[in-house]
C-alpha cells in the first residue's frame, strides 16, 4: 500500500514527459535526422554566405560588389521590383480573396462543392498550371481566330485581343493571377477551420442586434480570426517571396517578369556565377527573418499556453 | 459561471428568432439564394481554365491550334486520343512518370521515418537543448531552399551524384524533415500520456514503444504528413532541375513538361496532354484522401 501510494505520488510528480535515463538515447533518435540536417541544409547555409562575398567562380573574395550590383544595376532593380508586386498583389489577393470566399460560403449548402473547386489547384503542380494557364492566356493575331479563352472573350465584346504574357503592363499581373488560382482555396479552407471554431452565439448575437453581413464581418469575423489572418499572410509571404515556377514556366522571366529566384536559376546555370546566384539566396533569406521572427515568436506563446 | 448564463440568455433568443416576422425571414432567405448563386458561379469560374485543358488533351492537334476549347463541346465531336499515345511515346513522358515515382516514393518514405524518430524524442523525451534544437528545426521550414542549393550542387558535383536519383532523394529527405518532425511532434505529444507510462512500467523499452504504440496511434498524422510530401515532391520542379537538369533520363514529368515549353513554344498538344497526365496521380490523390489532406494543411498552419 505504502508502495503504491509513493509510486503514484512520484509518478504524479515527475515532471511530464521524462523518459530516457540517458541523454545519449535521445541523441541517437534525433541523429539521423539532426545529421541530415547538418549535411544537406546547415553546412549548404552556411557556405552560400560565405559563396556570397566571393566571385563568379569563388576563387577571389570581392566583399559586398554582388550586393552592390543587386541593388545598383538596372535589370536587377526590375527585378526586385518584380517580386515586390508579386509580394504585395499576390498577398493581397490570395489572402483578401480567401477571407471573402470562406465568409461568404460559410454555412451555405454548397460550402463544400466550393471550397473542392477552389481547392483542387493546390493539388497539381504549378508546371501543370502554367500549361493550364497558357491556354487560357494564349494570343492570336486580331485577323485570326483566338484560341485562347481570356482573348476570345475580349474581341466577343469587341476588344482587341491583347498579348498577355509579353505586354509588359498586364504580364506580370497575368502571372500573379496564376499564383492567386492556385493559393486561394488553401486561405479558404484556412480561414473556414477557423470561422467554424466561432461560437455560434456570438454571430446570432450580433444578427439579433442587426448586423448585417457586412457589419459582421469586419466587426466580428475579422477581430475573431486575427491570429489565422497573420498566419496565413506570413505563409504567403513567405511562399511569394521563393515564386519560381509559374515564371520560369510561363515566361523564362522574359519580357521584364523575372523574379529574384528566376534570376537565382540563371545565373547560376546561365551565366554560371555561384557568387551573384548565392547573394540572391542570401537576398530572400534576409527577406524572409522578420517574417520568421514574427514566427517564431508566436509558436513560443503557443507552446508557453499549452504548458 | 458566466458562460452558462449567457448560455441561458442566448437559448430563449433563439427561440424568439424563429417566431421573427416572415419579412425577415424571406429577406434572409434571399440574400441566402443570392450567396448560393455567387458560390456555384465562383466555383465554376475557377473550374473552367482545368477543364479547358481536360479537352483540349483530347482534340487533335490541328483543331487545338485553330478553334478554341469551347467549340468542342457542340457537335460535330472531334475526340481522339492520339495526344496521350504521342506524349507517352515518342516525348518520354511515359519514362518521366515512371522516374517521378522512383524519385518521389524513397522522398516520401526517408523523412517520415527519420521524422518521426526524431519526433518521438522532441515529444516524450527530456534532454539538455531539446527545445533549442527544436526551434532551430521548425525555423528550417521556412527557409527558402535557394539558400541551400549552390553548395549541394558544388558538393554533388564533386562526388558524382548530380544527375542521379540519390541527389535528389537527400536533397527531399532534408528539405522535407522540418514540416516532418514539426507535424509529428505536436501529435505524438497529445497522445495520451497514461497509456504510455503503463507500458513503459510494463517494462516495454522506447523503441517498442514507438513501433506498438506511438505509430500505429498516429496513422492520421503519418497520413496526412505521406500525402502532402509525396504531393510536394511529385509536384517539385525547382530541386529536379538544379540536380536532374543536365540529365534527361532521370528527369521527373515536371522537368519534362516543363523543357517541352522551351522546345514547342506555341504548340500545345504536347504540353495539355503531358500535363494532365502529370495531374492525374495528385487528382486521384486528392479526391480519394481529401480528409487528410486538408488535415495536414490545417495542422501546418492553424494549431488546435
Amino acid at each position: 500500500m505504502a508502495i503504491s501510494i509513493s509510486k503514484s505520488i512520484s509518478l504524479a510528480t515527475r515532471p511530464p514527459r521524462k523518459r530516457s535515463r540517458l541523454p545519449l538515447e535521445a541523441w541517437a533518435w534525433i541523429g539521423p535526422a539532426v545529421l541530415l540536417l547538418l549535411v544537406f541544409f546547415i553546412y549548404p547555409f552556411c557556405n552560400t554566405i560565405l559563396l556570397s562575398f566571393e566571385n563568379a567562380d569563388s576563387t577571389r573574395f570581392i566583399g559586398l560588389k554582388n550586393y552592390v550590383t543587386i541593388f545598383t544595376d538596372p535589370d536587377m532593380l526590375d527585378v526586385l521590383k518584380n517580386n515586390l508586386l508579386w509580394l504585395v498583389c499576390g498577398t493581397a489577393l490570395t489572402v483578401g480573396l480567401g477571407l471573402l470566399i470562406a465568409f461568404l460560403v460559410d454555412r451555405v449548402k454548397v460550402e463544400g462543392l466550393v471550397k473542392s473547386a477552389l481547392f483542387i489547384p493546390m493539388a497539381i503542380s504549378m508546371v501543370s498550371s502554367s500549361i493550364i494557364w497558357r491556354l487560357v492566356y494564349v494570343y492570336e493575331p486580331p485577323n485570326q481566330a483566338q484560341v485562347g479563352l481570356l482573348n476570345a472573350l475580349l474581341v466577343l465584346f469587341r476588344f482587341a485581343p491583347q498579348p498577355w504574357l509579353v505586354n509588359n503592363s498586364v504580364n506580370n499581373f497575368a502571372l500573379i493571377v496564376v499564383y492567386v488560382w492556385m493559393w486561394t482555396g488553401f486561405c479558404v479552407v484556412v480561414f473556414s477551420a477557423a470561422l467554424k471554431a466561432i461560437p455560434e452565439e456570438i454571430i446570432e448575437a450580433a444578427r439579433i442586434d442587426g448586423a448585417n453581413r457586412w457589419v459582421l464581418f469586419w466587426r466580428v469575423t475579422v477581430p475573431m480570426i486575427a491570429p489565422t489572418i497573420a498566419v496565413v499572410t506570413t505563409t504567403m509571404i513567405i511562399n511569394i517571396l521563393k515564386t519560381f515556377d509559374i515564371v520560369y514556366v510561363m515566361t523564362g522571366g522574359n519580357y521584364n517578369t523575372d523574379v529574384v529566384a528566376v534570376e537565382f536559376y540563371r545565373q547560376l546555370f546561365s551565366f554560371g556565377d555561384y557568387g551573384m546566384a548565392s547573394a540572391l539566396a542570401v537576398l530572400l533569406m534576409l527577406a524572409i527573418i522578420p517574417v520568421m521572427y514574427l514566427n517564431i515568436r508566436r509558436i513560443r506563446l503557443e507552446e508557453a499556453g499549452q504548458a | 459561471m458566466i458562460g452558462q448564463q449567457v448560455q441561458q440568455t442566448v437559448a430563449p433568443l433563439k427561440g424568439s428568432l424563429q417566431r421573427r416576422p416572415a419579412r425577415g425571414l424571406l429577406l434572409r432567405r434571399l440574400s441566402d439564394g443570392l450567396v448560393t448563386v455567387f458560390a456555384l458561379l465562383l466555383a465554376l469560374v475557377w473550374s473552367i481554365p482545368t477543364i479547358g485543358l481536360l479537352i483540349s488533351s483530347f482534340r487533335p492537334p490541328a483543331l487545338i491550334t485553330t478553334s478554341g476549347w469551347w467549340t468542342a463541346l457542340l457537335p460535330p465531336w472531334h475526340f481522339t486520343i492520339q495526344n496521350y499515345q504521342q506524349v507517352i511515346t515518342a516525348e518520354g513522358l511515359g519514362r518521366a512518370f515512371l522516374n517521378s515515382v522512383i524519385i518521389a516514393v524513397p522522398s516520401t518514405l526517408l523523412p517520415m521515418l527519420f521524422g518521426s524518430l526524431a519526433a518521438f524524442a522532441f515529444a516524450w523525451m527530456r534532454f539538455p537543448g531539446r527545445n533549442t534544437i527544436f526551434f532551430a528545426i521548425i525555423t528550417m521550414q521556412i527557409i527558402p531552399l535557394q539558400i541551400a542549393l549552390v553548395p549541394l550542387l558544388q558538393i554533388f558535383t564533386s562526388i558524382g551524384l548530380t544527375g542521379q536519383y540519390a541527389a535528389v532523394w537527400l536533397a527531399h529527405t532534408a528539405f522535407g524533415l522540418p514540416f516532418a518532425i514539426f507535424l509529428l511532434r505536436n501529435f505524438f505529444a497529445a497522445l495520451p500520456r497514461d497509456l504510455l507510462e503503463a507500458a513503459y512500467v510494463d517494462g516495454a523499452s522506447n523503441w517498442r514503444l514507438f513501433w506498438t504504440i506511438v505509430l500505429p496511434l498516429s496513422l492520421p498524422a503519418l497520413a496526412s504528413l505521406a500525402i502532402f510530401q509525396f504531393l510536394w515532391v511529385w509536384n517539385d520542379l525547382l530541386v529536379a532541375l538544379i540536380f536532374l537538369g543536365g540529365n534527361p533520363q532521370s528527369a521527373p514529368m515536371t522537368l519534362t513538361i516543363a523543357s517541352l515549353v522551351g522546345i514547342y513554344g506555341q504548340n500545345d498538344q504536347v504540353l495539355t496532354a503531358s500535363a494532365f497526365l502529370s495531374m492525374a496521380l495528385p487528382l486521384v490523390i486528392f479526391f480519394t484522401l481529401q480528409r487528410y489532406f486538408i488535415r495536414g494543411i490545417l495542422a501546418g498552419s492553424v494549431k488546435g
